[in-house]
């Protein structure tokens, strides 16, 4: 055939299967959100989830999303930083830095489901923590630090050595150069980063099934006392979450309205997720403009 | 004279902070270095005790395909053989890798070569997005559409193999696409300019110079597709039907490695034998994901070694 004409077709076929993954996408989304928004009331966001009987709600298991959130990401976070900051800044091309990178490299790859066994294992047989919001955070943790601790490495490799050069020079030692000069540039992609990660771990659900455990028990949102049992700050107490809920109400469950509960809720994910990857964006874009005085 | 002999032999404040900062990111590199070699010996050390504490011989294991831990065959030997598990799992997985890498490659090569700007603006958000998405809602589509679609096309119940390869195939395709992206993209300028100038057409030059270059990248790329997918547990485990039989064909029940632990991990006793076969399993996702890990380290050096020669 005529190059010209291969050509052609080559070109047409790519086409056709971007437009392909295009349609996927816009279809999947579509599907969710036409399927589910109907389903979203305030009654639907605001009252306890339901066992046996129709209705029932969201609200404990949108709560503790959330938390699991803001505790999974207070304890990786630090540890995150620590290690990029060690592997941007600090690490020689030695064998030892390879181990480490290699063990980074192998925990990211590791199946979730495994993740969450070796949590079930550790923390709530071993440690006695049980089926608890800590117990999910630490696992989730250990699925979040790789994604963070590369994402904060880049960040960081990304700052001109230009200012690290004249921190120096300053007379400033390395760790104020670091933590005063080099870190406060790095911050808009680290926050990017962050915010995407935390869209994961918002989703995650199968390192979390035997380690957050799948029960929602009743929790008082008035009660502040961190270490009573009813209390919705309690990180002791067993929490399921919204991605765990959608799991356990199309597997397991014997609610009668199970698909709208799945549809709803899935919803509810995707919204909160598009808002994460949307302000990423949002922020990745603006820091942009505002490093390259691109207007 | 002591004071002063004291004040110069004291190490500065910011001495101090230096030491203070480097031990505390030594510290948090060492705990994740830690954290590896805990899973690693935990899973390990559970996975084999049905090989050690309770003596199942690992070739039955991996080769016989009756799965009923709580049962004794004929010769007084536990059943549990995790052959139909295995055969799902690298079936599901070959599948779905088989499926994505030409929409993988079709875009990836459509945001490179030929369309960077729309690429850019268009693509990249549509992938980023679908990486968001959680896999419990690709599992819960898969359960609504997918399945309901399978069972009036080819008949049975919808749950099986087929359906487990289109959710995974989503899943997996942003994975294979933003990697075929990164390694097109280092394919020098110059080897694109000097087809050109030879005369080639784009899809002359795309197919006989960037692609070939490109291979050991995107080889790397569909593996760490099959890893995710391998180890992808919800979405799977909600579409395959878990049904403990080795697969006939593509549209009847079966389970994967993944399915059957997040299933039953939870209704078995701990430190007994059909608890101890589960970890088993486990030890075989790990096992694979550190192969996984093997080859594309392997893939990687390859493709170096070309790339400077």
């Amino acid at each position: 055939m005529h190059p010209k004409r291969t050509d052609k077709i080559a070109t047409g076929i790519i086409y056709c299967l971007v437009a392909m993954v295009i349609m996927i996408l816009i279809f999947l989304l579509g599907y969710i959100l036409i399927n589910g928004v109907p389903d979203i009331s305030w009654h639907f966001l605001t009252s306890q989830a339901q066992s046996f009987s129709a209705g029932g709600g969201i609200r404990d298991q949108l709560f503790n999303s959330i938390y699991l959130l803001i505790l999974t990401l207070i304890i990786s976070f630090p540890i995150a930083i620590g290690a990029g900051i060690y592997l941007a800044e600090y690490a020689k091309d030695n064998w030892i830095t390879d181990i480490i990178r290699t063990s980074i490299e192998v925990l990211s790859s590791l199946p979730s489901v495994v993740v969450g066994l070796f949590g079930y294992l550790l923390l709530v047989n071993q440690f006695h923590f049980g089926f608890s919001i800590l117990s999910g955070a630490i696992a989730l943790t250990f699925f979040n630090l790789p994604l963070l601790t590369r994402n904060i490495e880049e960040s960081l490799n990304a700052v001109p050595n230009l200012q690290k050069e004249a921190g120096i020079s300053l007379g400033l030692s390395e760790w104020k150069t670091i933590t005063k000069i080099i870190i406060p540039e790095a911050l808009p992609g680290i926050l990017t980063g962050v915010i995407l990660s935390s869209g994961r771990v918002f989703g995650e659900a199968a390192a979390l099934i035997y380690t957050a455990g799948q029960s929602a028990p009743e929790v008082s949102y008035t009660n502040w006392n961190i270490f009573s049992a009813s209390s919705f700050l309690n990180p002791m107490r067993p929490a399921e979450t919204l991605a765990v809920h959608i799991w356990k109400v199309n597997t397991e469950s014997v609610t009668p309205d199970a698909h709208i509960i799945s549809a709803g809720s899935s919803a509810v994910l995707i919204i909160v997720i598009l808002l994460f990857n949307l302000s990423a964006r949002f922020i990745g874009n603006r820091i942009y403009k505002k490093i390259t005085a691109a207007k | 004279m002591d004071d002063i002999q004291k004040k110069l032999q004291q190490s500065s404040k910011a001495t101090r902070q230096e030491r203070l900062g480097k031990s505390i990111c030594y510290t948090c590199i060492g705990l994740i270095i830690l954290l590896v070699a805990c899973i690693l010996y935990f899973i390990a050390s559970k996975g084999i005790a049905t090989f050690t504490r309770d003596h199942v011989n690992i070739w039955q294991f991996l080769t016989t395909s009756n799965w009923e831990p709580g049962n004794l065959d004929s010769k007084g030997r536990p059943m549990i053989g995790a052959l139909p598990m295995i055969v799902t799992s690298f079936s599901v997985t070959l599948l779905a890798a088989l499926v994505a890498t030409p929409f993988a490659i079709g875009v990836a090569i459509f945001m490179t070569e030929i369309s960077a700007r729309n690429g850019a603006k268009f693509l990249q958000p549509v992938i980023e997005l679908l990486v968001g998405i959680p896999s419990v809602v690709y599992g819960f589509i898969g359960l609504s559409l997918i399945v309901p679609f399978i069972r009036n096309i080819f008949g049975g119940t919808g749950f099986g193999i087929l359906s487990g390869t289109l959710v995974l195939f989503v899943m997996v395709l942003p994975t294979i696409t933003s990697l075929t992206v990164d390694s097109l993209k280092s394919v020098p300028m110059h080897y694109r300019q000097a087809s050109l100038a030879l005369g080639a057409t784009r899809w002359q030059t795309i197919y006989k110079v960037i692609l070939r270059a490109a291979t050991p990248g995107i080889l790397t790329a569909i593996i760490f597709g099959m890893a995710r997918a391998f180890g992808e547990a919800l979405a799977v485990q909600m579409v395959i039907g878990n049904a403990l039989l080795m697969p006939k064909n593509l549209v009847s029940p079966a389970s994967t490695l993944t399915s059957k632990l997040t299933t039953d991990i939870g209704n078995t006793v701990m430190g007994t034998l059909p608890n101890d076969a589960l970890w088993s399993l486990a030890l075989i996702l790990l096992l694979m994901s550190l192969i996984f890990n093997m080859i594309v380290r392997f893939l990687g050096k390859r493709g170096n070694i070309k790339n400077a020669s």
